[in-house]
C-alpha cells in the first residue's frame, strides 16, 4: 500500500536527520531515487519551489513528494509522517527537561549553549546570503573563501540588506512589512537599468 | 464550582488557539525555512505576545537544534507545550505546518511555472536578501543578551567559523557547548557563589 509506505518513508526521514530542512533534502532525494518515484531533475525543481514558497523546507518537500505520489491524501500522509518524529521527541524532551528543570549542570549547559545558538543563527544568515547576497557561493573555506567576499558582494542585495536592518532595528516595523517591500525591492532592483 | 471549571477550560482552550494562530500567521509569512522563522518566532512570542523571555526562547532554539527534524516544527511544538501543555503543542505544530501544506497543495499542480517565472524569482530574491537582515536581527538582539564573557565571544566566533568556513555540522558545535558548559559547572561546584542563572 503506497500510503503505509509513503508515511514510514517520511517518518524515517523526520527521525533521523539533524540540524532542520537543508539536512532532510540528501535524505529524501535517496529514498525517492530508490523508490523510483521522481528523477533528479524534477527533485532539483521540488526543493527550488520548497524554498521560495512559505514554511519549513522540509514540510514543503514532503507535502509535494507526497502529492506527487498520491495526490491530497500522499501530500497529507507524507506531511504527518515527517512532522510525527518531532512532536513525540518534543514531547519526551519536555517532560525530561521539566523534571530536571532546576538541576545546575542542565542550567550551566544550556547558558554555554547559548552563544553557540547564537553562532548557528549568524551561521544561517552567512547561508542564506549566499543564495541572496553574492553572486556565487564561496567554495573555497577559510580563508581564502573569505578573503575574495569583497568581488563576489552583489551592491543591490546590500541595498535591500541595510534598509531591512534599519526598517526592523531603527524604526521597529513589523517583519512581516519589511518582508513584503523588500519582494518589491526585489523585483525593482533587477530590472533596474 | 463548575461554572469555574469551564471558564478554565474555555481559557486554555482560547490560549491553545492563539498558539496556534500565532504559529499560523509565522509559518504563512516566513520563506526560507526554519532558520528564516527564528527572527519571527521572537518577535510573536517575546516581544509581542511576551509568553516567554529571551533566555528561554535560546534555550527552545537550543532544543530544536539539538533534536531530528525540522527546527520550525521542533520550536513551535516546544513552546506550545510549554505554554499550555499537550494542546499547546499540538495547536504550534498544527499551526506552523498547516500554511505550507495547504499552499503546497495548490502549488504543487503548476509547480514548475512558478519556479521558472523570472519576475517571480525577483521577488524571491528580495525576499531572501531581507531574510539575512532579519536573521541577523534576531542574532544581534540574541548575542547581546547571551554573551557575558570572553568564553562567550569565543564560542560565538568559534561557532561561525567552524559551521561556515569548515562545514561542520550544526549538532557537533552544539556538543562543543555543551561539553563546555558541563566542564564549567564541574569546576564551579566547590565556589560558594555561583549566581551564574541568567
Amino acid at each position: 500500500m503506497i500510503y503505509i509506505k509513503l508515511f514510514f518513508i517520511f517518518f524515517r526521514i523526520g527521525l533521523f536527520s539533524f540540524g532542520g530542512g537543508y539536512a532532510m533534502i540528501p535524505l529524501i532525494q535517496d529514498e525517492l531515487e530508490i523508490q523510483g518515484w521522481m528523477d533528479t531533475t524534477e527533485f532539483h525543481s521540488l526543493i527550488a519551489i520548497s524554498e521560495i514558497t512559505p514554511g519549513s523546507i522540509s514540510v514543503n518537500s514532503a507535502t509535494l513528494v507526497g502529492y506527487h505520489v498520491g495526490g491530497i491524501p500522499g501530500a497529507a500522509i507524507a506531511t504527518a509522517g515527517i512532522v510525527l518524529p518531532s512532536l513525540l521527541l518534543a514531547l519526551l524532551i519536555s517532560k525530561f527537561m521539566q523534571r530536571h528543570e532546576r538541576s545546575e549542570l542542565m542550567q550551566e549547559a544550556f547558558l554555554a549553549m547559548r552563544p553557540v545558538i547564537c553562532g548557528l543563527i549568524v551561521a544561517a544568515a552567512f547561508f542564506v546570503a549566499e543564495t541572496s547576497i553574492l553572486k556565487q557561493p564561496i567554495t573555497l573555506g577559510l580563508p581564502k573563501g573569505f578573503a575574495q567576499l569583497p568581488e563576489l558582494i552583489n551592491i543591490k542585495a546590500l541595498v535591500i540588506l541595510g534598509l531591512t536592518l534599519l526598517g526592523v532595528r531603527r524604526l521597529k516595523a513589523h517583519p512581516i512589512l519589511v518582508l513584503t517591500c523588500s519582494a518589491l525591492a526585489g523585483i525593482i532592483l533587477t530590472y533596474w537599468p | 464550582m463548575e461554572a469555574v471549571q469551564t471558564q478554565a477550560r474555555r481559557d486554555r482552550l482560547q490560549q491553545v488557539f492563539e498558539i496556534f494562530a500565532t504559529f499560523f500567521k509565522i509559518g504563512f509569512f516566513t520563506i526560507g525555512g526554519g532558520y528564516a522563522m527564528i527572527p519571527l518566532i521572537k518577535d510573536e512570542t517575546v516581544d509581542k505576545k511576551g509568553w516567554i523571555s529571551d533566555e528561554d526562547i535560546i534555550d527552545i532554539f537550543a532544543v530544536s537544534e539539538s533534536m531530528p527534524g525540522s527546527i520550525s516544527v521542533n520550536s513551535a511544538t516546544l513552546l506550545g507545550y510549554r505554554l499550555a501543555g499537550f494542546a499547546g503543542a499540538i495547536g504550534g505544530m498544527l499551526g506552523v505546518v498547516l500554511p505550507s501544506f495547504v499552499i503546497l497543495s495548490c502549488v504543487a499542480a503548476f509547480a514548475s511555472e512558478l519556479d521558472a517565472n523570472p519576475v517571480i524569482t525577483a521577488a524571491f530574491w528580495g525576499i531572501r536578501c531581507c531574510v539575512v537582515g532579519l536573521i541577523l536581527h534576531a542574532a544581534i538582539d540574541l548575542i547581546k543578551l547571551s554573551v557575558q564573557d570572553a568564553m562567550g565571544i569565543l564560542l560565538v566566533i568559534g561557532t561561525v567559523l567552524l559551521v561556515v568556513g569548515a562545514n561542520v555540522h550544526a549538532i557537533f558545535a552544539i556538543a562543543i557547548g555543551l561539553v563546555v558548559g558541563i566542564v564549567r559547572s564541574l569546576l564551579s561546584t566547590n565556589k560558594p557563589t555561583k549566581g551564574a542563572r541568567a
